[in-house]
């Protein structure tokens, strides 16, 4: 368990850096001279070679680089060019509405899955079973902004059940948070429970075709006791796999879904970003998002070790 | 043999989507290209068949239209998987254990684990937002997952006796990668190749939705749905109408996929 822990810390790493090379070589050396992009086209040359010195960017490619890691590493994220305050305090400041997005989206998309996808492997080739795969199958189709513009329109257009869009703030109680939260995190969850919902299924399917199965049964078991004491903790593990894949898709999603309905999340701090050109912003956040992906994918890798010993030995 | 329902009705629905592109280039039934304010948000009626937008463009027209750049970024993407991803995982599996198969598969791990629509969104603000960035950025994502199954499967073809004859005839790696590898895995390439297609509608939806795919006038579904959003509470049916016709591309194109799946998978045959 320990090497293969070591092993996959190396490979991390070397992610990690690699990835940072490449979210660094697209920034600031492609585009030729960041300074310049930043002011636009008709900056004034001495702005432009103040902003050149303010960001560092008269020193060679390599010590910027390793500027750029060893800050990121010490949590410095260096100074947002627009809002003038350190990018930290500003990923600090909406860290707290995307993380909990991600994660009430993920367990929504759970919660809807697991139920619906038993029902669909326990039923199968029945009435219900066609009707959970017809509507999963409609639900990866949709796309989640236009989803969410669905349940704008539905929710709070017409019922005015929530609002439209905007954050209440965690100051004014859980419930206010949460309550601005719901329905993006539903767009989000949608298309995720319809396909997590689908693996689970035929993980299940798959599982029950095994000789323990048939053993089980044969010991008297119906084919639904069978299904919930020996298929359902194996049918887990590719569950699983899509749950890791599936932070990946939540996060790269919330960066749309936030600017759906204005949440100020780090999806919208990127696209302000965008838009104002302020590169500093643009690179650290887009960095710390591939970071979390990354790292996300490389603890289920070794939770599934914890769980399966067979996946230790080699890949 | 007979066709699975989920294929038959699959084709049919990508089919009228390729044929209203196909239409739109000699005919529309209005010109996109022509604003007329007098007429804007109409409701439907003879005149127009899914009524106007809010430059009194006619919604059905710009429907067709906005198809192309979805359908065209989606296809380029998917060439761009496939012409750099089936080379390298063929490479892969016919240098089976080398460093080369190391170095392909550690790079696609790479581009794997990232997030691919920040990666899209990232590159196309740093380059400018243009359909062709986003294709760039669309079709880098599908090189991994093509490099993925064609070595998987190209893994499993290069055991069979007819490889070992062909070696023993003194055919070379290439050689028989392309003339007994890749028309085996062919099946499965058009699978994965259909799948990849749908998403890359549905990102390039995503990315002209935020402004960063074609840009204005080029209608797209995305764009679309960014400009209906804000007259949503008086004309909802702007967002309707490209949601449904993204949605109905993307399902056509899926349950195409499936049904494909089933067709050429015998394992999955068997057990229907």
């Amino acid at each position: 368990m320990i090497r293969f822990a070591a092993s996959r810390l190396l490979s991390l790493t070397l992610s990690l850096i690699m990835a940072s090379v490449v979210v660094f070589a697209v920034v600031e050396v492609i585009p030729g001279d960041p300074a310049a992009y930043m002011l636009g086209l008709n900056a004034d040359p001495d702005a432009v070679n103040a902003l050149r010195d303010e960001l560092g960017l008269n020193g060679t490619l390599w010590s910027r680089y390793f500027g750029w890691v060893s800050g990121m590493l010490a949590g410095d994220f260096g100074q947002s060019y627009t809002y003038r305050v350190p990018v930290s305090e500003l990923i600090a400041q909406r860290l707290w509405v995307s993380l909990p997005l991600t994660f009430l989206s993920l367990l929504i998309s759970t919660l809807i899955a697991f139920p619906v996808g038993l029902i669909a492997a326990a039923r199968r080739g029945k009435p219900s079973d066609y009707a959970i795969m017809g509507v999963t199958q409609l639900g990866i189709a949709v796309p989640n902004f236009w989803f969410a513009m669905l349940l704008v329109l539905v929710f709070a257009v017409n019922l005015q059940w929530f609002n439209a869009g905007g954050f209440a703030g965690w100051e004014n109680g859980l419930f206010a948070g949460l309550k601005s939260l719901f329905l993006p995190a539903i767009a989000l969850a949608l298309p995720q429970a319809s396909i997590l919902a689908r693996v689970m299924r035929s993980s299940l399917l798959e599982t029950l075709t095994q000789d323990y199965i048939r053993t089980a049964r044969a010991k008297g078991l119906t084919r639904a006791q069978a299904l919930r004491r020996h298929a359902l903790r194996n049918a887990l593990i590719p569950v699983l796999t899509i749950i890791g894949l599936q932070f990946s898709f939540l996060i790269a999603g919330a960066v749309i879904i936030e600017n759906v309905f204005y949440l100020p999340g780090l999806g919208r701090l990127i696209f302000q970003g965008i838009t104002q050109r302020d590169l500093v912003v643009v690179e650290s956040v887009v960095m710390l998002l591939v970071f979390s992906v990354i790292l996300i994918t490389f603890l289920v890798d070794l939770a599934y070790a914890a769980v399966d010993p067979r996946l230790r030995s080699g890949r | 043999m007979k066709l699975p329902i989920q294929l038959i009705s699959g084709i049919i629905l990508t089919s009228i989507f390729i044929a209203a592109v196909a239409l739109s280039f000699v005919w529309t039934p209005h010109d996109v290209t022509i604003l007329t304010i007098a007429d804007k948000l109409q409701a439907p009626s003879e005149k127009y068949w899914l009524g106007t937008d809010h430059f009194g463009r006619d919604m059905l027209s710009m429907l067709m239209v906005g198809a192309r750049t979805s359908i065209a970024v989606a296809i380029v993407a998917v060439g761009i998987g496939i012409g750099v991803g089936v080379p390298l995982g063929l490479m892969a599996a016919a240098n089976r254990g080398s460093l080369l198969d190391e170095v392909i598969m550690r790079g696609n791990d790479l581009i794997f684990a990232f997030p691919s629509l920040v990666i899209a969104i990232l590159i196309t603000a740093v380059f400018g937002p243009s359909a062709l960035n986003a294709i760039l950025a669309i079709g880098i994502f599908n090189i991994p997952v093509f490099a993925r199954v064609t070595r998987g499967a190209a893994l499993s073809v290069w055991t069979l006796d007819y490889i070992l004859a062909a070696r023993t005839c003194g055919k070379r790696a290439l050689r028989i990668s392309v003339e007994h590898i890749l028309p085996n895995i062919a099946n499965l390439l058009i699978v994965q190749g259909t799948i990849q297609f749908s998403l890359g509608i549905l990102a390039e939806a995503g990315l002209s939705y935020v402004g960063l795919g074609a840009q204005p006038p080029t209608p797209s579904w995305g764009r679309m749905l960014a400009d209906a959003q804000t007259y949503i509470y008086n004309d909802p049916r702007l967002a309707f109408l490209p949601g449904i016709a993204i949605v109905m591309m993307v399902l056509g194109l899926n349950l195409m996929g499936d049904g494909l799946r089933d067709l050429l998978d015998p394992r999955i045959r068997r057990e229907r």
